[in-house]
């Protein structure tokens, strides 16, 4: 090819998002005189279809070789601009994108300056441009298997769609069981399913399932590699039990000295368990654990005479020289479904979480409605003898959502109906109960929701608008103090029993995935999608997708949504076999470079190394880019002394003369 | 929108309120006044309405507990609404005249008691006081509170710390007749013009002194010093910090038994406001023989005693009872001998509503300074 420059500069006007302040004909024209442009035109909308054609056949009719596209944000259309320029037959790294929008339009008022900013934008562009070299993309094979970190409802339907498809899943729960929060529920709304009788199958299912390989009771500590290639280690935590010879019968729990003494984490304290157990009836492995941080023979070496549970055991699979197993595995894909915390209710002091028995959560109270739960689904306040059953109950809405005060603005978006859900429940199982929710609004918005909101009111549950503020005991009642807004009524609501409708936080140990994975949070503080609509399950790394509450608060439909959503992105990159890699990659000039090492520390993707070459019969070190992990960020780049790293279309020679036109010098 | 409503609208977020009640619910005077502070902040959006809503009388109602504040799930503070309509009412003039005269007191004397300034410190008189300088190196700068210098109900506060940082031996030293109301009570009046001046003029004065730290024995001027001074040299601490402190490090010893059952009572202005809870319960357990119990509404539940807000001066029109009544009833359901407090002014509504209540024989109310000086 000729390579003497032939521009073509291509003005968007974005409808009028970039037309309003900025006027595209004066650009146009200002380009059309700038050096080396060949032909300057201006467009509704670049991207569209007619937009990429006026390209194509400029190239082809005026033997342009270079083109400056003058729009959005890189982030929006770069890809599909280089398409275009593909299509042509031109490399597709001979583009440069001026983002007179994002940058300029859309947040400058006044026109003429606005103008101004673009042509230069535009100048800067061009002069870029010119000295652009092309770029060949790579591919690599991408390893057919999926590791999902989390078997919630999330992690599981992924799981199940990766498998039917017929690739490999590995599947890692921290806890002994898969099953997640759902499997803490009752009924579901707003349906009303029983959350197990819905769940149990698929937990079956992932368990037996030929294409999935189940860790529970596992953590995974190291992933290294990209996207396509990831190299995982997972290490498979003792059980003191021996899995294969465990049958499930429950005999050692019965007998284990510390039965009913450990407060069980499924039941959310409400009940209790022994030192060996299953967190629940249909836990899937039905296997039991031991937890070696109670357990008095691993604890003190001693459980009486003889350890209970050993005796009891008919299969013998108790085995307390269990040690912790590493298994290693590679994968092409990443799929992060670790779910959420509910919030901590002590942290509102106010409501008398810690004070107060008969002020409870409303997982807890999800426990007691349940009918494996601690009271076989009875709604009770305390146990044993002094255990009553309450009269007069109020329900809280929004607490630790669109609170300020807790640093969560964010509205948890499941404890509307979830409140409706349970008021309804209490209401059924206490007849004649008083039931009251407490709420600052309804939020009912998804499929039959509405729906299920009227019916639990014409049931007779009454909803007082107003957030209560203070929770005090007065005799054997709770006083609540709370204003009626709707008739400006100050009051102090004696009832029996307080529900928080606590909200959804991010796991309190997210910080393991992110340092693991290296992802982002929001300002919310769950992990980030790589675009808020339109990439609402990738994230910044490449490879890694995000289903379920990870993400943000959702209920079970979206989760199951958003979770095959994440299968499908995972799948695309399976089954298509091969990836690209980034093409714009940093490299280094060995001749030059000083062995220092800065680059391998700044480089966030551990893409750098040094390595020992032979410089004029020395042996010194360099650095050295592998060119699969670097992701092309430029931080090397922008941090090397010497400048002896470089950028792939950002080299220093490339950007200088574009960033001196932006300051109006040459 | 034009600019004067933009500036209430704006001074206090008041479109960022989403009506849901928390302030009004938690609001201790609802139960015995009209006061709805939510409604204020919902109203006061209609600059034409600001004028007939400073008529209200309720919102001389408000204590300036600050619970409203502390509740508000969107960062508003709706007690800042009501102060400032009491702050359109100073300005035109028509206000009750024991506040004109308290805000007068202050701006000619420095207290708002109508006391001269040249007698604020005869309460020292007898007593074995350190004078700070100016300029010169001091651990603790102790700031006395106009209420303390000029009561003598309550000078014995300051009378008790004198003689356990002289017993402890520790670094402080007094203002004396230059200290100059910290002027909380001249912000929760509304009279903010004044309130910036005294605001400089006392960032000058504290800042003359090489103070570590600015020892404060009313809660009132902890808060204030530590919220709306922004430019003080010194770290604010409440007393309750420093005896803490030297019991901590066994500067001094409380020896005597005092076979007491003692209630502590949180003052708004320490516990729900600044978050110091621990340590006033870490003092009064430290003394032999002491049981201490528990309000059911405490730490961050804690009852307002109704001190603050101004209260002082302005009398409330409901005849139901009062939260220090309540408070003290609550006491001695709990058997209590001693209602225990850190603050002069729940000092003084206090011991008011145990006098009314004819609990005198049975209990008494005393400050935390006073009963560990008794004590050493
Ligand atoms: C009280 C309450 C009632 C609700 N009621 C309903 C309802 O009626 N209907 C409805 O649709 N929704 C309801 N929801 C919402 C529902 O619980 C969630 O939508 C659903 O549980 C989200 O599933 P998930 O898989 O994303 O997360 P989770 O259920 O939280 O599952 C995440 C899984 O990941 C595991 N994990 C976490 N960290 C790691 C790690 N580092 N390594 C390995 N594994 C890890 C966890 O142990 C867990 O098993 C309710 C929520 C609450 C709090
Ligand atoms: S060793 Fe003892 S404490 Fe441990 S699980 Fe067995 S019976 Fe329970
Ligand atoms: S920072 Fe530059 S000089 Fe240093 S090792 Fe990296 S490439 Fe070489
Ligand atoms: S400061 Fe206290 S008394 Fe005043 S409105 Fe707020 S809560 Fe009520
Ligand atoms: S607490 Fe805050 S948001 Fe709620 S009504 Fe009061 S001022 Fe408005």
């Amino acid at each position: 090819m000729n390579n003497k420059p032939k521009i073509g500069v291509y003005v968007c006007h974005c409808g009028i998002n970039i037309a309003k302040t900025v006027d595209v004909n004066t650009v146009t024209e200002f380009a059309s005189h700038l050096p080396n442009v060949k032909v300057a035109r201006n467009y509704s909308y670049m991207c569209s279809d007619p937009g990429q054609l006026l390209i194509r056949e400029d190239i082809k009719n005026e033997g342009l070789n270079r083109v400056v596209v003058a729009s959005c944000s890189p982030r929006m259309h770069e890809l599909t601009f280089r398409k275009t320029l593909a299509e042509a037959g031109l490399n597709p790294y001979y583009l440069e994108m001026a983002n007179i929008r994002e940058q300029c339009s859309w947040v400058h008022e006044e026109g003429e300056r606005a103008t101004g900013k673009a042509k230069k934008l535009v100048a800067a562009a061009v002069s870029k441009v010119r000295l652009l070299e092309p770029l060949q993309e790579k591919e690599v094979d991408v390893e057919p298997a999926t590791l999902i970190i989390g078997g919630g409802i999330a992690g599981i339907q992924a799981a199940l769609d990766i498998a039917n498809a017929g690739f490999k899943v590995y599947l890692v729960e921290k806890t002994p069981s898969v099953g997640g929060r759902m499997s803490q529920l009752d009924k579901t709304f707003p349906t009303l399913d029983c959350s197990a009788c819905i769940l149990t199958p698929k937990m079956v299912d992932v368990a037996s399932h030929p294409n999935i390989e189940l860790f529970t009771y596992s953590q995974v500590e190291e992933v290294s590699g990209f996207v396509g290639n990831f190299q995982v280690k997972v290490r498979k935590k003792a059980r003191y039990v021996d899995v294969d010879k465990c049958t499930g019968c429950g005999a050692c729990a019965q007998e284990c000295r510390l039965s009913g003494r450990i407060p069980s984490e499924f039941d959310v304290g409400m009940g209790k368990r022994a030192a060996i157990y299953l967190p629940f009836p249909q836990a899937v492995p039905a296997k039991y654990t031991i937890d070696s941080q109670r357990c008095l023979f691993l604890t003190r070496g001693k459980c009486g005479k003889s350890p209970k549970c050993v005796d009891a055991c008919a299969a013998g699979a108790i085995n307390f020289e269990q040690k912790d197993e590493i298994a290693e595995f590679k994968v092409g894909a990443i799929i992060v479904a670790t779910g959420f915390d509910v919030f901590d209710a002590s942290r509102k002091p106010e409501y008398g979480y810690n004070d107060y028995v008969n002020v409870i959560t409303s997982l807890e109270l999800e426990r007691l409605v349940s009918a494996s739960g601690p009271t076989g689904g009875s709604v009770m306040i305390g146990t044993g003898e002094d255990a009553s059953v309450p009269r007069e109950i109020a329900f809280i809405k929004c607490v630790g959502s669109r609170d300020k005060s807790v640093g969560n603005e964010y509205c948890s978006r499941v404890c509307c109906m979830y409140t409706a859900k349970l008021a309804h429940l209490v209401e059924e199982k206490i007849p004649g109960a008083n039931v009251r929710v407490y709420y600052m609004d309804v939020r009912a918005f998804g499929k039959g929701f509405e729906e299920f909101y009227d019916r639990v009111r014409r049931e007779g549950i009454r909803y007082i608008r107003g957030n209560p503020s203070e929770i005090f005991k007065r005799g054997d009642k709770l006083v609540i103090k709370v204003e009626n807004t709707l008739t400006s009524t100050p009051m102090e609501d004696e009832v029996d029993l307080v529900v928080l409708g606590v909200g959804l936080e991010p796991r309190k140990d997210a910080r393991e995935i992110i340092d693991l994975l290296r992802l982002s949070q929001s300002a919310d503080r769950f992990f980030l999608e790589a675009h808020p609509k339109l990439a609402p399950v990738d994230t910044a790394t490449d490879g890694v997708f995000l289903a379920g509450c990870a993400q943000g608060p959702k209920d079970i439909p979206d989760t199951v949504a958003q979770a095959k959503g994440a299968a499908s992105s995972a799948l695309v990159l399976l089954s298509s076999g091969r990836v690209k890699v980034q093409a714009q990659i940093s490299f280094v000039n060995e001749a030059t470079c000083r062995g220092c090492g800065f680059c391998v520390e700044i480089c966030p993707y551990g893409a750098i190394e040094l390595v020992t070459v032979n410089r004029m019969g020395h042996q010194v070190s360099v650095a050295r880019v592998n060119e699969a992990l670097c992701k092309g960020c430029g931080a090397c780049a922008a941090g090397c002394l010497s400048g002896s790293v470089q950028q792939k279309s950002f080299m220093d020679r490339q950007i200088l003369p574009q960033i001196a036109v932006l300051g109006g010098m040459r | 929108m034009n600019t004067e409503m933009q500036g209430f609208i704006q001074k206090y977020d008041l479109l960022g309120c989403i009506q849901c009640g928390r302030c009004t619910g938690g609001c201790p005077v609802t139960v015995r006044t009209n006061l709805n502070v939510r409604r204020f902040v919902y109203d006061a959006i209609d600059q034409s309405m600001l004028d007939n809503l400073a008529k209200l009388p309720e919102i001389w109602d408000c204590t300036a507990c600050n619970t409203c504040a502390v509740r508000c799930p969107k960062g508003l503070k709706p007690v800042e609404v009501l102060i400032g309509l009491r702050n359109i009412l100073v300005e035109s003039g028509v206000i009750q005249p024991t506040v004109r005269d308290a805000l007068e007191s202050v701006f000619r004397e420095g207290n708002p008691w109508d006391k001269p300034r040249a007698i604020r410190s005869d309460w020292m008189q007898g007593l074995e006081v350190k004078i700070a300088e100016p300029g010169k190196k001091v651990e603790n700068l102790i700031f006395v509170c106009c209420t303390i210098a000029y009561d003598p109900k309550v000078q014995v506060i300051a009378k008790n710390l004198v003689k356990v940082l002289n017993k402890a031996g520790v670094d402080y030293g007094f203002i004396g007749d230059s200290e100059t109301c910290c002027s909380s009570e001249v912000h929760n009046l509304g009279e903010e013009g004044l309130f910036e001046m005294m605001v400089e003029d006392n960032t000058e004065l504290l800042n003359s002194y090489d103070a570590a730290r600015i020892v404060t024995i009313s809660p009132h001027c902890y808060s204030t010093y530590k919220s709306q001074y922004p430019n003080l040299k010194a770290k604010v601490i409440h007393y309750t910090h420093l005896l803490k402190e030297i019991l901590e490090e066994n500067k001094l010893e409380i020896t005597r038994e005092f076979p007491q059952k003692i209630v502590f009572h949180d003052p708004c202005f320490l516990g729900k406001q600044n978050n110091v809870f621990d340590e006033p319960r870490y003092i009064l357990g430290r003394i032999p023989g002491a049981e201490l119990v528990e309000f059911e509404r405490k730490r961050e539940r804690s009852l307002c005693c109704e001190g603050g807000g101004g209260k002082m001066w302005v009398e409330s029109e409901s005849r139901k009872e009062r939260l220090a009544e309540t408070r003290v009833n609550n006491a001695r359901e709990l058997g209590a001998t001693l209602l225990a407090v850190a603050c002069p002014f729940c000092i003084l509504t206090l011991d008011d509503a145990l006098k009314a209540k004819g609990f005198e024989e049975e209990m008494r109310v005393a400050e935390i300074l006073e009963i560990i000086g008794e004590l050493v």
